[in-house]
């Protein structure tokens, strides 16, 4: 087990005047046994700077350590790190058992003790009736599972995960990740996760770094991302339907965006008057999509207001005006040309 | 439907019937031919049915006791060694060679590939003469080296392995660079398992290519005994004044398809897997 820590690290592609900056300088500190969730939209940099960690990909800038020792020079192997990877990566030729003892043959792991360890991973991860299959026989989930198990029984001080989810159905992936966090609870490993879901990376992370084109935008417990975003980018990202960012509130002041989230606007017989363009039913809950009632600012007041009200409550008609109080606690504040977080207005 | 698809299958039998039969019919009567004496061949015309001759012809063949010279069975050993030092040599130096043009970064790699890839279009005739000064020069002349080593360089297999490794996904590298697995341990571990059905089809064309050669053996191999035994059926067809005994001559060429045709009966399940297999 260890803590990793990220100390401003850069990478490019090519060199001099054609360089290609893809990671801007990254900071962050990882404690021990942390589960840490990298999350973004696709091209952010995220699986780039998980590859930095893991050494599959050089680090141009900065200093990457795990467990108090500098890593940047090092080999994958010699990291002391597992990696899950997003199609799994098992060796087509080899069986279940094999594919999971081949790092440990490798180190010259005594074969007594490689299949003490096989057996208690593949007894976690319920495998045991599959070791002597090839992965061609085997389920998408069970494939899953094998890669997981190649990963415990090299006990590493890192557990690195490649979007290792993408590659299931929705019910297996709901699944599996609750055994991901019963497996990070029983071995408390330090665990590094990448993932464009947002609901995988919600559900997972202890904390998680959100990743914009190459920049960490945030980095805290999914509570701290969802209540309070750093950006106008995190506050959109995060959350589903996203927060309204508003540059129109009837309240606001100039170069201020106001950021509500749907929930967090009643319905209330005064407040910011709304007419509604469109009503979406989604099971527990509907969401109004509203547009400001009379136009405040002439010229972008062409803003979409979502609200979320449940499902039992009154469904205004098409085309009427509606008034919403957003709370006033749970309003956020964001510079509008640097899209920060403003604490105070 | 059914009946046009019984048509269509009809006409498709039909045709492959006749083309089994053109293909078929020559080998037929090399082995009639090998079943009866001399003199049977001779008359006209041919006999079309197996003759009572079999054991003494081959017996004949086998031994080269019909005055034909060197023993058949010392030629098929010649063209086995021959054969197998080309095919296995082949294969090994095209996995390395390709291993390296897809898995290294060295400078010069892709000259180095297109360097490869160019002599595709240089035959062995091509490149006779000066080989021939070589090889003789190294003093390889009636040697199984100067009789295969000069055959071994092979840019068709390269150019397969180069093409499969590509298939490779890259995560499996990265696995196996994260399990701690150096180059050559990654070679012999998972990219050779990975190889085996092309390397069982490429052991099916090379073998053959091996066996049916004909030109470089004629010029590197002066004494008989080091006679292949495609080359050494020209011997045994007489020339000028002696008479040809047509039943060894063709007893030899029965013996000499037969290595060749188990090798393919044996491996077609694999060589058809390499050739069309695209699941890893």
């Amino acid at each position: 087990m260890a803590s990793i820590e990220l100390k401003n690290v850069i990478k490019r592609y090519g060199s001099g005047k054609t360089a290609n900056q893809v990671i801007h300088g990254v900071n962050a500190q990882i404690k021990d046994g942390e589960f840490i969730v990298i999350v973004g939209p696709s091209g952010c940099g995220k699986s780039t700077l998980l590859r930095m960690v893991a050494g599959l990909e050089e680090i141009s800038d900065g200093q990457i350590s795990i467990g108090g020792r500098v890593v940047n020079d090092l080999e994958p192997s010699d990291r002391d790190i597992a990696m899950v990877f997003q199609n799994y990566a098992l060796y087509p030729h080899m069986t279940v058992f094999e594919n999971m003892a081949y790092g440990l043959k490798i180190a010259n792991v005594p074969m007594d003790e490689i299949k003490a360890r096989v057996d208690k991973a593949a007894k976690i991860l319920e495998l045991a009736p599959y070791l002597e299959r090839k992965p061609k026989a085997l389920s998408g989930g069970q494939r899953q599972r094998v890669a997981m198990g190649r990963a415990i029984v090299r006990q590493p001080q890192v557990f690195l995960f490649d979007e290792p989810l993408s590659n299931l159905d929705a019910k297996l992936r709901a699944q599996t990740r609750l055994e991901i966090q019963k497996l990070h609870r029983e071995l408390g490993i330090t665990s590094l996760f990448v993932t464009h879901d947002q609901v995988e990376a919600m559900t997972l992370a202890q904390r998680m770094i959100v990743m914009n084109g190459g920049v960490m935008e945030q980095f805290g417990t999914p509570e701290e991302v969802y209540t309070r975003p750093a950006s106008t980018f995190v506050a959109s990202f995060i959350g589903s339907p996203p927060m309204n960012l508003l540059k129109n509130a009837p309240d606001a002041q100039p170069g201020v965006i106001t950021g509500i989230r749907p929930e967090h606007l009643d319905i209330t017989p005064t407040g910011w008057a709304l007419q509604v363009e469109a009503v979406e039913m989604l099971g527990a809950e509907r969401l109004i999509y509203g547009k400001w009632a009379h136009k405040l600012h002439a010229a972008d007041a062409d803003e979409t207001v979502i609200i979320r009200i449940e499902e039992s409550a009154a469904v205004p008609a098409l085309g009427s005006t509606l008034h919403v109080t957003p709370r006033a606690d749970r309003i956020h504040h964001f510079n509008a040309s640097t899209g920060k977080r403003m604490d105070t207005v | 439907m059914v009946e046009r698809r019984t048509g269509i299958a009809v006409l498709a039998h039909v045709v492959m019937i006749l083309g089994a039969l053109i293909v078929a019919f020559p080998i037929y009567m090399a082995f009639v031919a090998s079943t009866h004496a001399p003199q049977d061949i001779m008359q006209s015309p041919m006999p079309l049915w197996p003759g009572s001759n079999l054991w003494a012809s081959y017996s004949a063949a086998l031994t080269g006791s019909s005055g034909g010279g060197t023993p058949v069975a010392r030629m098929i050993w010649v063209s086995f060694v021959i054969t197998a030092i080309i095919t296995v040599g082949k294969i090994s130096i095209s996995l390395l060679s390709a291993f390296a043009v897809v898995y290294f970064r060295f400078p010069l790699r892709q000259l180095c590939f297109w360097l490869i890839f160019i002599t595709l279009m240089l035959p062995v005739e091509v490149r006779i003469g000066p080989t021939y000064q070589v090889v003789a020069d190294l003093g390889m002349i009636n040697t199984y080296a100067g009789l295969s080593v000069p055959l071994i360089a092979s840019a068709t297999a390269t150019f397969l392995f180069r093409q499969f490794f590509l298939t490779v996904p890259d995560e499996l590298v990265e696995a196996a660079r994260v399990d701690g697995a150096g180059p050559m341990r990654f070679f012999k571990d998972i990219l050779v398992p990975l190889s085996v059905t092309s390397i069982a089809a490429l052991f099916v064309i090379q073998f053959i290519y091996g066996w049916n050669q004909y030109l470089w053996p004629l010029i590197a191999a002066t004494s008989q005994d080091m006679y292949p035994i495609v080359v050494g059926i020209k011997q045994i067809i007489g020339t000028g004044e002696s008479v040809s005994e047509w039943n060894v001559v063709m007893a030899t060429a029965v013996l000499a398809m037969l290595p060749p045709a188990i090798v393919v009966v044996l491996m077609q399940k694999w060589f058809v897997k390499g050739l069309v297999d695209t699941e890893k």
